[in-house]
C-alpha cells in the first residue's frame, strides 16, 4: 500500500493503539496535520504550549501505563518540549515524541524554523531518530515505541523532514518490525546471585524494603507485599514510589528522604539490610553518601544496569525486571519475625507524631497541610489521581494526602520541574477518564502552565485545580529562611486574581482562606462540571518538616518543633528556629560563606546580626 | 585510577559516535583518547575509547556504554592480553649539525623519516601509546614544530576474537530520494 509519509505516521500510531495525541502544528510538521483529518480514530489535543504537549502525553503514561504521544513543528516547537522530554527522561515515563523538520536537503543551512532536534534532545532520550525518508517513518515510530515501553521505559523522539512527510513509500507495518541489535532492555541475574541475595534476607534482623517507581512500571505491589509479609520485613517507599505499596498497609512506614518520614530515615540508618526495589539512590533520598545505612548490607534490584553501584555500593545486585526478580527470590526467603526491630521503629515513630500538625489543635488558620489532608479524607470513598506541582505542596501532598492506589500520585520527581502538574493532569484524565483528577500545584509553578487551562476548557474535561497559594517561591524561601538568613530574593511573588482567571477561560474559580470553608469547597469542586480552580490562600511563611538539609546525613534532620509554629501568629509569627536543632553541616557552610566573602570566621553564625535586617526587608517585600 | 581501554562496536549510522562522546561528556567520564573505524563487517564501526577510571568506574562506563541503542558490544581489554598500537606523526626541528643525532633517534625507536626539508624532518612511528609519549619527550629539546597521534587502537593477542562476533545488524535501505514536488521549507 503506497501512502504518504504523514499518512504512514498516522497509520503506525493506529497500529500502536494510539487514541489520543497532544500537539501543536506548524510549518514542518504541516503535512502530518493534514493527513491527521483522514484518521479520526485518534483525538488530538490542542495543547497551548509545546511542554504542556510533553507534560500532557507524561501524565497520560504515567496514569495508564500505555506509551503517551506528544507532536509539535520544528525548531520552537521541538526545542519548547524539551523541558517535558528531560522530566520524563527522569522520572522514566514512557513517551513518544513526533516533531516536523525542515526538508532534508535544507537540513544544515539555517532554514526557518531548523533546529538540530535530535542533537537538542539526545542527553534528555532514551534514544531519538532523525528520519529523512519516508521508508524510514514507519520503523522509525515502531521502534520508538518498542523502546519507549520496554526495559527501563523513557522519552523517544522521532524527527521527521517535511520531504518525507510528503513522499510517498510503501507501508507494510510486519516489515518495519524493530531492528534492534545493539538493544538490551532485560537482563538475568544469575541464580548465584539469587542465592546470596535470599541468605542476606534470610539472616537480617533489622531488614527494610526500599519500594521505589519500579513496582508501579511493573505491577509487583502484591508480590512486593507477599514478600515483605513472608519476612517481616517494613517498607518505605520514595516520593514516586508513593502508591505502589498501601498508605493503610501496616508494613508501610511512609516516604523516606529530604522530606520524608523522621523515623523512616532513622530506620534506613538503623538497618541491617536494604532491599531496594526499582528505586536507584537519588540524593534527595539518600543525603548524604558518607554516612547513608553504613550498618546496612544492601540488595539492589533494578532493571538499568547503569543504575548498580552508581551512588551506593551494593552487596548484590540483581539486575532484571522486578516480577521475574521477585518471582525467582520468593521461594528462597523464610518466614520470620523482626519483634524487636518493629519495636524500635514504633519507638521512633511515637515521638514524631506528636510533632505532626494533624495531632495539634486547630487554631483557625489555614495551613497547606491541612488543605491537602482535608482533601484526602474527603475524597477517601472516590477513586482519584493527584497530579502535583514541584515545592513544598508536592511534599505535604507526599506527607498528609495517603495513596492506597498504585499510579494515583503523578508527580515530578527528578528533574523537579514546575509547571508540570496542570497539563500532566489534563493528560492523567484522557487516560482515566472516570477518575477524579486533582491538581495540587502552588501559586508559582501554577503560573508556568496556567495557559493549558485554555486547553481543559477547549476539550471540555473537568480537573480539579487546587492551588495552594502563600505568594512566594515557598520551597525556595524555606532554603532561604533556613540556609541564606532569611534573606528572600525573589521569591516573594503575585499572581492574578485565580478566581477572576478561571473565570476568564470560561471556567469555575473559587476561593478558600479559611479552614472551616475547605470542606464546602471541596464539595463545591467536586459537584461542579468541568474545570475548577481553587484558590486555596495559605499560610505565607510555612515550612516543610522534617527536612534533611542538602548534603547532611539522613537521619540529622531539621524536625517538626514541639511547640508548633502554627499555633503563634500566622505570617507574623516570630518564631526562631532553635539552633540546637540545625545539623552542624549549616554551622560549617555559613563558616566557609563567610570566609568565601571575606568576613572573618566568628565562632558564632553571622546569622543572629544579619537577621533583623534581612526580616525587614521581607516584609517589605510581603507589602 | 587507571587507563581502561574499552572496545565498543557500534552500528555505523549516523551521529553514533556523537551519542558515545555525549554520554562521556554528560556523566563526567574522562576520556584519554577515541578513535572509530570501520570493521571487517558492514555496517559495523568498532570504536577504542581509553578512560582514566577505578575498576568501579570502568564498570560505570561500560553499562552506560550498553544503555546506549546503537552500542551492539563493549569489551574490556585491560586485563587482557592485547595489542596497543598507536600512530604518531612529529615535525621536528633540526639544524645540519643535529640532524644526524636526530635521524639516530629515529633510528632507536624504529621510526621512519617521511618527509626531508632544510629545516625540518617528518617522522611517522607507530607503536605502543608510552613509546609515542617517550619518543615526542626524546625530541622535545629538538624543538617540536608539530606533533600529532591518532589515539591508541586495540586488539586481542593470539587466535580468539577480541569479542564474540557482533550480532547483525541491520541492512541499509536503498530508497532513493526524489525532489519533485517537494518543499525543503518550512
Amino acid at each position: 500500500m503506497k501512502l504518504t509519509g504523514a499518512e504512514i505516521i498516522w497509520e503506525c500510531l493506529q497500529k500502536e493503539g494510539v487514541d489520543v495525541v497532544f500537539g501543536y502544528p506548524g510549518g514542518a510538521i504541516l503535512p502530518a496535520y493534514d493527513a491527521m483529518t483522514k484518521y479520526p480514530k485518534i483525538h488530538h489535543v490542542l495543547v497551548r504550549h509545546e511542554q504542556g504537549a510533553t507534560h500532557m502525553a507524561d501524565g497520560y503514561a504515567r496514569a495508564s501505563g500505555k506509551v503517551g504521544v506528544a507532536i509539535a513543528t520544528s525548531g520552537p516547537g521541538a526545542t519548547n518540549m524539551v523541558t517535558g522530554i528531560a522530566t520524563a527522561m527522569m522520572d522514566s515515563s514512557p513517551i513518544v515524541c513526533i516533531t516536523g523538520q525542515v526538508g532534508s536537503k535544507a537540513i544544515g543551512t539555517d532554514a526557518f524554523q531548523e533546529t538540530d532536534v535530535t542533537g537538542v534532545t539526545l542527553p534528555v532520550t532514551k534514544h531519538n531518530y532523525l528520519v529523512t525518508k519516508p521508508d524510514e517513518i514507519a520503523r522509525a515510530i515502531r521502534e520508538a515505541f518498542y523502546i519507549a515501553k520496554s526495559g527501563r521505559p523513557g522519552p523517544v523522539l522521532v524527527d521527521i523532514t517535511k520531504d518525507a512527510q510528503q513522499l510517498t513509500a510503501e507501508f507494510d507495518w510486519e516489515a518495519a518490525a524493530p531492528r534492534l541489535p545493539g538493544y538490551r532492555p532485560s537482563y538475568h541475574a544469575p541464580a548465584s546471585e539469587y542465592a546470596r541475595a535470599a541468605e542476606l534476607i534470610n539472616s537480617a534482623k533489622r531488614p527494610l524494603i526500599l519500594a521505589g517507581q519500579g513496582i508501579l512500571k511493573s505491577g509487583t505491589t502484591a508480590e512486593v507485599l507477599k514478600l515483605a509479609k513472608t519476612a517481616d520485613i517494613p517498607i518505605t517507599t520514595t516520593l514516586l514510589g508513593i502508591g505502589a505499596i498501601p498508605a493503610s498497609s501496616e508494613l508501610n512506614l511512609g516516604m523516606m528522604g529530604m522530606h520524608g518520614e523522621a523515623w523512616v530515615n532513622q530506620a534506613i540508618q538503623q538497618a541491617d539490610l536494604l532491599i531496594a526495589l526499582g528505586m536507584r539512590f537519588d540524593d534527595r533520598v539518600t543525603g548524604n553518601l558518607k554516612t547513608y545505612a553504613t550498618n546496612a548490607k544492601k540488595i539492589h534490584v533494578d532493571i538499568d544496569p547503569t543504575e548498580i553501584n552508581k551512588n551506593v555500593p551494593v552487596d548484590v545486585a540483581l539486575i532484571g525486571d522486578l516480577r521475574e526478580v521477585l518471582a525467582l527470590i520468593q521461594p528462597q526467603v523464610k518466614k520470620a519475625e523482626h519483634p524487636e526491630w518493629w519495636a524500635t521503629i514504633n519507638v521512633n515513630r511515637g515521638d514524631s507524631s506528636v510533632r505532626d500538625i494533624k495531632n495539634l489543635p486547630d487554631n483557625g488558620h489555614l495551613y497547606a497541610a491541612h488543605v491537602i489532608n482535608d482533601i484526602w479524607r474527603l475524597t477517601q470513598n472516590r477513586d482519584t489521581i493527584v497530579v502535583t506541582d514541584v515545592g513544598q505542596h508536592q511534599m505535604w501532598e507526599a506527607q498528609y494526602f495517603h495513596h492506597d492506589k498504585p499510579r494515583s500520585l503523578i508527580t515530578s520527581g527528578g528533574l523537579g520541574t514546575m509547571g508540570f502538574a496542570l497539563p500532566a493532569a489534563i493528560g492523567a484524565k484522557f487516560a482515566c477518564p472516570k477518575k477524579d483528577v486533582w491538581v495540587v500545584v502552588g501559586d508559582g509553578g501554577f503560573q508556568m502552565t496556567s495557559c493549558e487551562l485554555a486547553t481543559a476548557e477547549q476539550e471540555g474535561i473537568k480537573v480539579n485545580v487546587a492551588i495552594i497559594n502563600n505568594s512566594f517561591l515557598g520551597m525556595v524561601r524555606q532554603w532561604q529562611e533556613f540556609f541564606y538568613d532569611k534573606r528572600y530574593a525573589a521569591t516573594p511573588m503575585t499572581g492574578p486574581n485565580f478566581v477572576k482567571l478561571a473565570e476568564a477561560y470560561r471556567l469555575t474559580g473559587l476561593l478558600c482562606d479559611k479552614r472551616p470553608d475547605v470542606k464546602a469547597t471541596v464539595e463545591k469542586t467536586l459537584a461542579t462540571k468541568g474545570t475548577v480552580v481553587v484558590d486555596f490562600v495559605v499560610e505565607k511563611e510555612d515550612t516543610v518538616f522534617p527536612m534533611v538539609p542538602a548534603g547532611a546525613a539522613l537521619d540529622a534532620m531539621i524536625r517538626r518543633p514541639k511547640q508548633d509554629v502554627m499555633l503563634e501568629s500566622g505570617s507574623d509569627k516570630d518564631w526562631e528556629m532553635p539552633s540546637s536543632a540545625l545539623p552542624s553541616v549549616f554551622a560549617e557552610a555559613k563558616a566557609e560563606a563567610a570566609a568565601l566573602n571575606g568576613h572573618v570566621k566568628s565562632k558564632k553564625p553571622s546569622a543572629k546580626a544579619a537577621r533583623p535586617a534581612a526580616r525587614k526587608s521581607a516584609k517589605t517585600a510581603r507589602r | 585510577m587507571a587507563k581502561h581501554t574499552l572496545i565498543a562496536y557500534v552500528e555505523d549510522v549516523p551521529g553514533v559516535l556523537n551519542r558515545v562522546a555525549s554520554l562521556f561528556r554528560r556523566r563526567n567520564f574522562n576520556i584519554d583518547s577515541l578513535t572509530v573505524g570501520r570493521t571487517e563487517q558492514s555496517g559495523v564501526s568498532r570504536m577504542t575509547v581509553v578512560v582514566d577510571a577505578t575498576e568501579a568506574g570502568a564498570r560505570i562506563v561500560e553499562a552506560n556504554l550498553y544503555k546506549l541503542v546503537n552500542v551492539l558490544r563493549v569489551d574490556d581489554l585491560t586485563d587482557k592480553l592485547a595489542l596497543m598500537r598507536e600512530l604518531g606523526l612529529v615535525k621536528v626541528k633540526v639544524t645540519p649539525k643535529n640532524r644526524g643525532e636526530v635521524l639516530q633517534l629515529v633510528e632507536v625507536f624504529r621510526g621512519r623519516v617521511v618527509d626531508v626539508d632544510e629545516q625540518a624532518i617528518v617522522i611517522e612511528i607507530t607503536g605502543t601509546p608510552e613509546k609515542i609519549d617517550k619518543f615526542e619527550t626524546v625530541l622535545r629539546s629538538y624543538g617540536i614544530v608539530e606533533f600529532v597521534r591518532t589515539g591508541a587502537l586495540a586488539m586481542a593477542r593470539g587466535t580468539e576474537l577480541t569479542s564474540a562476533a557482533p550480532p547483525l545488524v541491520r541492512t541499509e535501505s536503498t530508497h532513493d530520494h526524489h525532489d519533485s514536488g517537494v518543499s525543503m521549507s518550512v
